[in-house]
């Protein structure tokens, strides 16, 4: 990607070069860090949570990945009453699967021959990170919130996806407490797959709506 | 902000950094257990103005917001917050050297 759009106003979130602030353990303290530090350590010193409570969500965090929301995603294509629990109630559906999706409404929106679904959350980051992990840095940008609601199309051309003039493009606009994932179109030519092979088509952008399934 | 012009959208991602996650292992906690909710760091998001999107990386904004939130919820006193802060930027120079043992 160039980086000549980040001529347009400086983030002290990113580093000199336009990359965003990497930062690690050897790195100065800022004083957001101190922050954490202080409000972790006050946290724990008041009884309010422990190092453990902090270390196995850090730890189902880590754990939380796209291939989740790719299990779902196959299970739907090769099982049709499966497809139609998910798309009535996707929370409980993921949950028959084992998936833990918490107290949020999850609506599954379904993309057809006709009709392209996106996500975004207009407010701040809201997402299936049950389902797909921790949002990717763009989803959180002004730029993709801003946009992604006033001109889908072009937001799409720019990851790659052009659709036809006739397809209908539907945005979701996530809030706290009611999250959407994409269910992509099954790929032709992938009747003899497997589930599990289905499941290696389906992309994280695919679940967003930024992307389209791989093509067998 | 939705609905705004903006520019193209950058797409370069990062690793998460362990004080990245553990601010959101905070935030998660911290509504789990009823001390605030989703609304109240919402507020103190937005309370925050709009170039506070510019200036600040979005978990150094969650952490401001965690922060802003507990204390209201009175789980700990500014006092004390400036306090504890003051004492871990005397720890080391680096967040490993400022974590306490």
């Amino acid at each position: 990607m160039p980086h000549d759009h980040h001529d347009h106003f400086h983030h002290e979130g990113l580093s000199p070069s336009g990359h965003p602030y990497r930062s690690d353990n050897d790195e100065p303290l800022s004083y957001w860090q101190c922050m954490e530090i202080a409000v972790r350590e006050l946290l724990i010193e008041k009884g309010q949570i422990t190092p453990a409570e902090i270390a196995v969500q850090i730890d189902a965090m880590d754990a939380r990945s796209p291939a989740n929301g790719a299990a779902v995603v196959a299970r739907a294509w090769v099982d049709p009453a499966f497809k139609q629990r998910l798309l009535d109630n996707a929370g409980d559906a993921s949950r028959e699967m084992g998936f833990d999706i918490g107290p949020l409404n999850l609506i599954a929106v379904e993309n057809t021959a006709d009709t392209h679904n996106l996500i975004v959350c207009t407010l701040c980051s809201c997402y299936p990170r049950n389902l797909l992990g921790l949002p990717p840095d763009w989803y959180k940008t002004r730029e993709y919130r801003s946009r992604a609601v006033r001109e889908p199309r072009a937001v799409l051309r720019e990851f790659g996806v052009d659709l036809p003039a006739g397809t209908t493009v539907r945005v979701h606009d996530s809030t706290a407490d009611m999250r959407y994932i994409v269910l992509p179109a099954r790929p032709n030519g992938t009747d003899s797959m497997t589930e599990t092979e289905l499941a290696s088509l389906v992309t994280r952008d695919s679940m967003i709506g930024t992307g389209l399934p791989r093509q067998p | 902000m939705g609905g705004l012009p903006a520019g193209a959208i950058p797409q370069d991602g990062h690793d998460f950094a362990l004080w990245e996650k553990r601010i959101d292992a905070l935030m998660v906690l911290c509504g789990g257990k009823g001390l605030f909710t989703v609304d109240g760091l919402r507020r103190a998001l937005e309370d925050m103005g709009e170039d506070a999107f510019e200036k600040h990386s979005y978990y150094e904004r969650w952490i401001a917001a965690v922060n802003q939130n507990l204390i209201e919820a009175g789980v700990y006193s500014l006092e004390e917050l400036g306090q504890r802060m003051a004492a871990v930027s005397r720890r080391g120079a680096t967040y490993g050297e400022a974590q306490d043992g």
